[in-house]
């Protein structure tokens, strides 16, 4: 992937300490709409993770949100994005962590923040991804006896087996 | 209350219930309980009147928004997002839109910004007299929520003047509004402006010093900003904790940034600082009506859109005579436009905290994957855990100054 350079000083700022703290972090990339995106590793997700609570200077206490992408034709199919934020500097990030396996797997984010539970719980639901350590994981919105998991690309919107909404009935 | 979740399998009984000596009872809120205000269950175990643990269950109304989303274009999506939280619509609408422009990079006319001002801060005034004159009813006192629900109504009549829709309003379009703000708009909003502040005035001091009220409220279910931040917390809770935290006010959009208003916060973060925030934020949001009001005047009369024929649908009686117009209509529905490969995630202030949007675009007709960071859902898992302890009674006021709406919860 070519990277474009980073422009924005803080983030400049940040991705050489993540660099000096974790020199395997693959890499950040600042996009058109001024967002910094850190690209690494379930190895190092947590730890990057708690460098990003932790510290005393960026202070991103607050996480926004936990949710995955599905890239079938990828090699490591399923993406889990992170926001960020530090209320103290008004800074957002964005964290994406590539995974494949099935299922497919990644540290839990509950060590670090509790809220982390449900949106975990909702990750798994749409996508099957196993986060190791988490204390609940069940299917949050789904019911229980649903097999698949219906957020993945393969999974169809409508039942293609339904024989009650033949298109000659519209008019098609 | 962590351990006793993980022993819970997957259709089993959430407490067994079998031994006739237990002092524990087992008893369901919901999903269809008045408490509840929506469909969501908490099946709680309880020690006489004092809940020892309880667990959450949600889904009831998931209606798969996000997979619905991956196969509609832009345009077809804002009634989707109406649906999310049903007492404040017109947030999610613009959050919606504004989404879709930071993505396009289209530039918004003032005007426009400040229409849609009016129309959110319409909505939050609507969403927290719900949510506070719920919170009058749950403690016992109806008379509050007859005085506010009667100003609520008029805020669905002026929303019906602009869009022709009350509860699901669908209201705008991407690059602006489907058509401008008529004189009855106009003057039905002044109007409001008028009639809601001796209301409003009314029902606090029905409320602010009332003993009963305060007794039952102050104190219950206070949460330390730690712990909402811990939790990811946002919004009118999130603030009552003493957390200053408003997305007006830390990521501007809609041009929030040009006006004057106040962020009330709390100190105890209990349910009656939650309650004085929402009836503060009610105030500001005045506030900033009258304020955008002024700035439309200064602005060029009927310019209600941005000049975007790439994306915003032409007039219909136009394409049936102007080329251009046609050309656009077909390509606009034929989702024949191209559209940039990116990601965007753009957050709003809606009424119940940070409503964001996360949007992966691969250039397609509809978007790749369309996530909704939903307020609603996130603010409510702190619920269960932080009932354990707490009385039945308090409980229930805890979860209506949640001001959990089921259709947000579950998307």
């Amino acid at each position: 992937m070519e990277l474009m350079p980073i422009k924005n000083p803080v983030y400049v700022d940040l991705w050489e300490q993540i660099q000096q703290q974790f020199p395997s972090v693959v890499s950040a990339q600042e996009d058109d709409y001024g967002m910094l995106t850190l690209y690494t590793s379930k190895e190092q997700i947590i730890a990057v993770l708690r460098f990003l609570k932790k510290d005393k200077h960026w202070q991103f206490i607050h996480l926004t949100d936990i949710t995955a992408v599905h890239y079938p034709l990828e090699l490591l199919p399923f993406t889990v994005v992170y926001h960020l934020q530090s209320l103290v500097l008004n800074l957002r990030i964005r964290l994406k962590v590539a995974i494949g396996g099935e299922p497919p797997e990644i540290p839990s984010a509950t060590t670090l923040w509790p809220g982390a539970n449900w949106m975990e719980r909702e990750t798994y639901d749409f996508f099957g991804i196993q986060f190791l350590g988490h204390p609940d994981l069940r299917r949050i919105l789904n019911m229980d006896e649903l097999e698949a998991f219906p957020m993945r690309k393969e999974y169809p919107l409508e039942d293609p087996n339904r024989v009650d909404k033949k298109d000659l009935y519209f008019g098609r | 209350m962590s351990e006793h979740i993980s022993e819970i399998s997957t259709n089993k009984p959430v407490f067994e219930d079998n031994d006739p000596q237990d002092e524990l009872i087992t008893l369901n809120i919901g999903p269809t309980h008045p408490a509840t205000h929506g469909v969501f269950q908490n099946v709680v175990q309880m020690d006489g009147e004092r809940i020892v643990s309880g667990v959450s269950t949600i889904g009831y109304i998931h209606r798969a928004f996000e997979k619905i989303a991956e196969h509609r274009p832009f345009y077809q999506i804002t009634p989707l997002t109406d649906r999310l939280n049903y007492c404040s619509a017109p947030i999610n609408n613009m959050g919606w839109h504004m989404t879709v422009e930071k993505l396009l990079k289209i530039e918004i006319p003032k005007r426009v910004q400040y229409m849609r001002v009016i129309v959110m801060e319409l909505a939050r005034i609507a969403d927290h007299i719900i949510c506070n004159g719920i919170l009058g009813v749950d403690t016992g006192a109806f008379s509050g929520f007859l005085y506010l629900m009667q100003e609520r109504e008029f805020i669905y009549e002026i929303f019906e003047e602009i869009c022709g829709a009350r509860l699901t309003t669908n209201i705008g379009r991407i690059g602006g509004f489907e058509r401008d703000f008529n004189e009855i708009a106009f003057a039905k909003i002044e109007e409001f402006l008028e009639r809601f502040p001796p209301v409003l005035t009314e029902f606090e001091s029905l409320f602010n010093r009332n003993r009963i009220f305060i007794e039952r409220t102050a104190g219950v279910a206070g949460v330390t900003p730690e712990q909402a931040l811990e939790y990811s917390w946002s919004g009118p809770i999130l603030r009552a904790t003493g957390v200053d935290y408003d997305v007006r006010v830390q990521n501007p959009y809609c041009s929030y940034e040009e006006f004057e208003f106040d962020v009330p916060v709390g100190t105890n973060g209990d349910v009656y600082d939650r309650y004085l925030v929402r009836n503060a934020e009610m105030w500001e949001s005045l506030k900033i009506i009258e304020q955008a009001l002024v700035k439309i005047k200064g602005e060029p009369t009927g310019v209600f859109h941005a000049e975007v024929p790439e994306f915003y649908l032409p007039p219909k009686e136009q394409v049936y005579t102007n080329m251009e117009a046609l050309i656009y209509h077909f390509k606009i529905v034929m989702g024949e436009i191209d559209t940039p490969k990116a990601e965007v995630y753009h957050a709003v202030e809606g009424a119940n905290g940070e409503l964001g949007f996360y949007l992966v675009h691969d250039g397609g007709r509809s978007p790749y994957r369309l996530h909704f960071r939903r307020p609603s859902f996130v603010n409510y898992q702190m619920f269960a855990p932080m009932s354990a302890g707490m009385l039945l009674s308090d409980a229930i006021l805890n979860m209506s100054s949640l001001n959990v709406i089921a259709g947000e919860l579950d998307a």
